[in-house]
């Protein structure tokens, strides 16, 4: 009987030198690959499963507040460094790396209302419950110096919130009226008021500086221009909004946190509908920031659990929460777009993984690769329905998810009667609205 | 003023005493002794206008002019102005008809009107401003890929003009270069054009202007397709196309010389000594004497291939050409077309050494005959190799992929067709060599790549009859085709490929009636086996092994009949799919009924229900098929059940979903761009938002410049618009608006 044996010319595997990479024969002709796309797809689920699997956002918590944290705020210049207010009037500065407090500061009597960082990370300022506005060193004092404010400025009324101008040696407060201040003096430079009683937050818009926008405990959303000596204009929704944030990517958006559950955006030009509005949590918005890229945000709740929703979708990508945490009352992204930090009631500052399966650290040319091609799967297969099954599953405290079937009744209800409603009226009597045209009431000039 | 305050204390008092009374009469009371002690002074009280406190803001309900009370005449004020002489006759006129007016000026508009059109239209300014950045969003949104930090500086090499820019010139060598350089005012940087133009430019008008810089921009143009042209031929790597573009230059050069000759004969006589020159430089090289590389492959190749013969004897006369003496263009052809034919190597018509007949791999090149691809495509790949372009192969794939996909779809899914063409072509089969052997394990996509290579390997003699045909993937599918393709195949094409299968049956010494039941297939075939054009690959099909290999096959198939059972099948699945016919009649409702009496037939006409029949069966033309139309529970969990959202039809989405993306079946590059992340961020460093300056240059500069000379215009526009809007928005709201 005749051995016959596969041989194959040398030429095609051999590598000239050791230094060649090794040569893998490899024929790309589609006849010889009839499976591409079932393979591809095994491929897909098993990337959405290790991706499931890998989820783990949680990296550290910070404790050492002796009350409620009630704001938080990145140091401008460097990614390692983060200051904390809490409601005691305590400040505290943060190294994040190392996970330790570097300084304690008691800034104020009574709730430290904002922090806000100087654009050049040299000070920051803090208001308080005190009706002051402080201004303190980065540097620490030295040994046995008394921690002391470059500079105070005493105001009349309480301040609630606080943000400085992106380039220039200004800075806004929001109390009474919206006030915009000059560093060099104690009084402000103009002050804003369009017949509202307090301000709950201001903030400069990061990338036309000169824009300013405030939410008013009228239930408004008001508009400034620095430049201009009356305010722009002012929407005015069914709920309070208690915070807002510009998108630092696009100019005209931005997006405001809302006490009926849920979020706004805006685009500046059109205000009497909102560009898009984003559901998911069961209570009270309390706080919402954009991620550096402008293409995400994420939002911190009283119902104990911070999401992140894409900057487009109704919806959010990513809850987080832990059984410790409780009302997050702040929530800022890191300005590398890789961390969310998050403070709450319980006294803790928690840090989180804005990409819930991410590695950290560095990665190889090859991890890099497989990682991206494994994002690419998903992407690629998102519509199938295995793939979008385990890809959306996320795993959500009892009580939330009972709060959140209970507000899906509701809305159904509603839904229900407001038909009922119009199939017993006149026709044309009780209009059709979009659910982004329901929160507004009106767009005051 | 101490009399003012008595009356003060007087006035307290009196109210202290009027409060013990009835509060109703408080009011008119007090009003009376206000009047009384009004009366009582004789000289009216002074109004006190006080602000307690410095502050920044002042309403306006607590300021006051004085004297308000009093009413200024216009007499009052002008008296001063009839008096003066400074002040001309036309004003006084003026003023005096002013005087005798009766009308009255408008009421200034109030507080919060003034403030609302203020509002309105800084709203306006704001909004027109930011909209400039809607370019910039838009193009970001749609971006493939979005590198964050924006704007980072490249780590790469800088040009010299940044790093030079931090440097200053010190000796006066240096101070001298560059009181040259700038003196000259060149451009050093990238400007086109230099300051001194720039001025010139200036100078001229505008239509003079437009004119010229259209003429540069002509220029720089033509420049710059030039250039395009240039690189693009430079870059053309094909030697058929250098040829025919060196053979025009010959003759252009040969028409020119003979004008020189002519003209210039010094110059002519130079450009022979260069002709000369070149003559003996080939002389003296090997070029064009078939031993390079080249010529030696295709040396190899020449025994199989007639172009490429052709392609070495025209390198030879290549070389002929250019030794060839200008002068004597004469016998010495003959000669050189001899000595062509001796410089191909004798080994081209040597027979191939084949070490082993039956294994392909030994025959060295590979790549060439992949024959399980039908021809045409085969010699697509070539080309596209020729071509060396990535996305040429892409694209290629893509065509493939949607090919095979089409194939699947049109009518044949191929798993359920695999069997069936087994049986079909089986003739095919049998001629196999013993390769086939390992493949009768179950492994079908292997099994049906080989032996579409058998049968392309089966016809070698036919390749120039069967141009037409060579199509290959084109399958008979039914009985109808068939009839058309009778008429295209030849006689001989049928024969041919049946005649092998004959006589190994009769070598087998198992006549095909012996057994009754192995499985005749005439009885089951309904087409021809079709005859595919092969690449040229020389076939070793040795004799006894495939007497073996037929025997093999009969015996393993000895026992049952499958194709009969498959008909059985077939037509057993077609019945349950059909739709049953529903008889609802009642006999006796309407009739007399009862033991032989059959209801009438209009009753049964209209009570036997027919439903529609089912849409045609997928396989109904198919003979040897059977398309099952089950949804699979199993399978249809993994499968997308609706079009999802941003797709407009299935097409659209196959096709997303068909190309792979993975480096199994794509090179690297390709795996690389497919898999490119929308966002990219750079580890540790900080994201800092857009900043306006580096975004929208020219918008800032020309806002600025322009100032208030427009602004009123603006202002004029801007609210008109605001009132339009203002108005359109109160009639949207009204309905809404709750309050």
């Amino acid at each position: 009987m005749k051995v016959k044996v596969l041989c194959r010319n040398p030429d095609d595997y051999v590598r000239e030198t050791t230094r060649d990479i090794q040569r893998v024969p490899r024929n790309y002709d589609p006849t010889l690959h009839p499976f591409e796309v079932p393979r591809e797809y095994t491929r897909a689920l098993n990337a959405t499963k290790l991706e499931r699997v890998f989820a783990k956002p949680f990296v550290a918590s910070l404790d050492g507040h002796r009350d409620g944290i009630s704001c938080i705020t990145k140091h401008a210049k460097s990614l390692s460094t983060i200051i904390s207010g809490a409601c005691d009037g305590e400040v505290k500065v943060w190294n994040l790396p190392r996970q330790e407090c570097l300084r304690t500061v008691q800034a104020h009597e009574g709730f430290v209302r904002g922090i806000c960082s100087r654009f050049c990370g040299t000070s920051f300022f803090t208001v308080g419950d005190d009706k002051t506005i402080k201004q303190w060193n980065w540097e620490a004092p030295g040994y046995g110096v008394r921690e002391e404010p470059i500079n105070t400025i005493l105001g009349k009324a309480v301040f609630t919130g606080i943000d400085h101008h992106q380039r220039e040696g200004t800075f806004v407060t929001c109390g009474q009226t919206v006030d915009i201040w000059d560093e060099q003096r104690s009084s402000p430079i103009r002050s804003f008021s369009w017949g509202v009683d307090s301000f709950s937050c201001v903030r400069y818009n990061p990338v036309e500086t000169e824009l300013l926008a405030s939410c008013a405990s009228d239930r408004s959303v008001v508009l400034y221009d620095t430049r201009e000596s009356a305010p722009l204009r002012k929407v005015i929704m069914q709920l309070r909004s208690n915070t807002l944030c510009w998108n630092p990517m696009e100019a005209y958006y931005f997006t405001c946190a809302n006490e009926d559950y849920n979020l706004y955006t805006y685009d500046i030009r059109h205000l009497d509908v909102p560009v898009t509005v984003h559901m998911d949590h069961v209570s009270a918005v309390l706080d919402v920031d954009y991620s550096p890229t402008g293409r995400e945000f994420v939002s911190a709740s009283f119902d104990k659990t911070i999401r992140i929703f894409p900057k487009d979708k109704g919806h959010s990508r990513e809850v987080y929460h832990t059984k410790r945490m409780q009302h997050v009352i702040c929530v800022r992204w890191s300005a590398d777009n890789k961390y969310v930090l998050s403070g709450s009631d319980e006294m803790n500052i928690r840090l989180w993984k804005a990409n819930a399966s991410e590695k950290l650290g560095l990665l190889s040319a090859r991890e890099k690769a497989a990682t991206h091609y494994n994002k690419k799967l998903i992407e690629k297969f998102q519509h199938h329905p295995q793939v979008r099954r385990i890809a959306r599953h996320r795993h959500l405290p009892g009580d939330i998810l009972k709060q959140k079937r209970e507000l899906r009744e509701m809305r159904e209800a509603r839904r229900r009667k407001e038909q009922n409603v119009r199939k017993h009226s006149k026709p044309g009597s009780v209009p059709l609205l979009t659910e982004k045209e329901k929160h507004v009431v009106a767009v005051v000039e | 003023m101490a009399a003012d305050e008595e009356e003060l204390s007087i006035n307290e008092q009196a109210i202290s005493a009027s409060e013990d009374e009835e509060g109703s009469d408080d009011e008119r009371k007090h009003k009376k002794l206000l009047e009384a002690i009004g009366s009582m002074g004789g000289r009216k009280r002074k109004k006190q206008n006080e602000r307690s406190e410095a502050s920044v803001q002042v309403s306006e309900y607590f300021v006051n002019a004085e004297g308000t009370g009093d009413k200024v005449n216009l007499s009052d004020l002008l008296g001063t102005v009839e008096k003066t002489s400074g002040a001309s006759n036309k004003t006084k006129k003026q003023l005096r008809n002013l005087q005798s007016s009766k009308e009255t000026l408008e009421l200034p508009l109030n507080k919060q009107q003034t403030e609302k059109i203020q509002r309105g239209i800084a709203y306006e300014k704001t909004t027109a401003e930011v909209s400039c950045w809607k370019n910039i969003i838009l193009q970001n949104q749609k971006a493939e890929q979005m590198v964050f930090p924006l704007n980072q500086e490249s780590s790469g090499p800088k040009r010299v003009e940044q790093v030079v820019a931090g440097w200053k010139v010190q000796t006066p060598l240096e101070q001298e270069i560059f009181r040259l350089l700038h003196g000259s005012r060149q451009p050093v940087n990238d400007p086109v054009l230099t300051p001194v133009e720039e001025q010139s430019l200036k100078a001229m008008s505008l239509e003079e202007a437009k004119i010229r810089r259209a003429e540069l921009q002509k220029a720089r143009a033509l420049q710059s397709y030039y250039e395009a042209k240039a690189k693009r031929e430079k870059k053309i790597k094909s030697k058929k196309y250098h040829k025919v573009q060196n053979k025009a230059k010959r003759k252009d050069f040969l028409k020119q010389f003979d004008e020189m000759v002519k003209t210039n004969p010094e110059g002519a006589l130079e450009e022979l000594k260069k002709m000369e020159l070149s003559r003996m430089e080939e002389r003296m090289s090997l070029k064009h004497q078939n031993s390079g590389k080249w010529a030696k492959s295709k040396a190899i190749m020449a025994k199989y291939d007639d172009s490429a013969r052709k392609a070495m004897q025209e390198q030879l006369q290549m070389n002929k050409d250019l030794t060839q003496k200008m002068v004597v263009p004469s016998d010495d052809e003959h000669e050189s077309i001899e000595e062509g034919l001796e410089t191909v190597p004798d080994f081209v018509n040597d027979p191939e050494t084949v070490i082993d007949p039956v294994n392909p791999w030994m025959r060295g090149q590979l790549t060439h005959e992949e024959p399980e691809v039908s021809c045409v495509t085969a010699e697509e790949v070539q080309t596209a190799e020729e071509e060396n372009e990535e996305e040429e192969i892409i694209g290629e794939f893509e065509r493939k992929r949607k090919l095979r996909q089409a194939d699947e779809e049109d009518l044949i899914p191929t798993e359920e067709e695999q069997p069936a063409s087994e049986v079909v072509e089986e003739d095919v089969v049998e001629v196999s060599d013993k390769e086939e052997e390992e493949d009768e394990e179950e492994d079908v996509s292997e099994f049906n790549t080989l032996f579409r290579l058998m049968r392309s390997e089966k016809t070698p003699g036919e390749e120039d009859e069967e141009g037409l045909l060579s199509e290959g993937q084109i399958r008979v599918r039914s009985i109808e085709d068939l009839e058309v393709l009778d008429e295209v195949v030849e006689p001989r094409a049928i024969e041919e490929p049946s005649a092998p299968q004959t006589a190994a049956a009769e070598a087998t010494s198992e006549p095909p009636h012996k057994k009754k039941r192995e499985i005749n297939l005439k009885e089951v075939l309904t087409k021809e086996a079709k005859a595919v054009r092969l690449p040229f690959l020389p076939t070793v099909v040795d004799e006894e092994e495939r007497d073996e290999q037929i025997s093999i096959i009969k015996e393993a198939f000895a026992g049952d009949d499958v194709i009969s059972d498959f008909i059985k099948d077939k037509s057993r699945q077609e019945a349950a799919g059909r739709p049953a016919v529903v008889d609802l009649t009642l006999p006796g409702w309407g009739e007399w009924g009862g033991v032989g009496l059959k209801p009438p037939r209009w009753k049964r006409k209209r009570f036997r229900i027919k439903t529609a029949p089912p849409p045609p069966r997928q396989d109904q033309k198919l003979p040897d098929v059977i398309i099952s139309e089950k949804r699979t529970a199993s399978v249809a969990s993994h499968q997308v059940s609706q079009l999802p959202f941003p797709f407009q039809n299935t097409a659209q989405f196959e096709s997303s979903i068909r190309t792979p993306i993975g480096s199994t079946w794509n090179t690297q590059t390709v795996v690389k761009n497919m898999t490119k992340p929308k966002v990219v961020t750079k580890l540790g460093a900080i994201i800092e938002p857009m900043v306006k300056e580096d975004f929208i240059k020219s918008k800032t500069t020309s806002a600025g410049g322009k100032g208030a000379a427009i602004m009123l215009g603006e202002n004029r526009r801007a609210k008109e618009g605001t009132k339009r809007s203002a108005e359109k928005h109160r009639g949207r709201r009204s309905q809404k608006r709750k309050k």
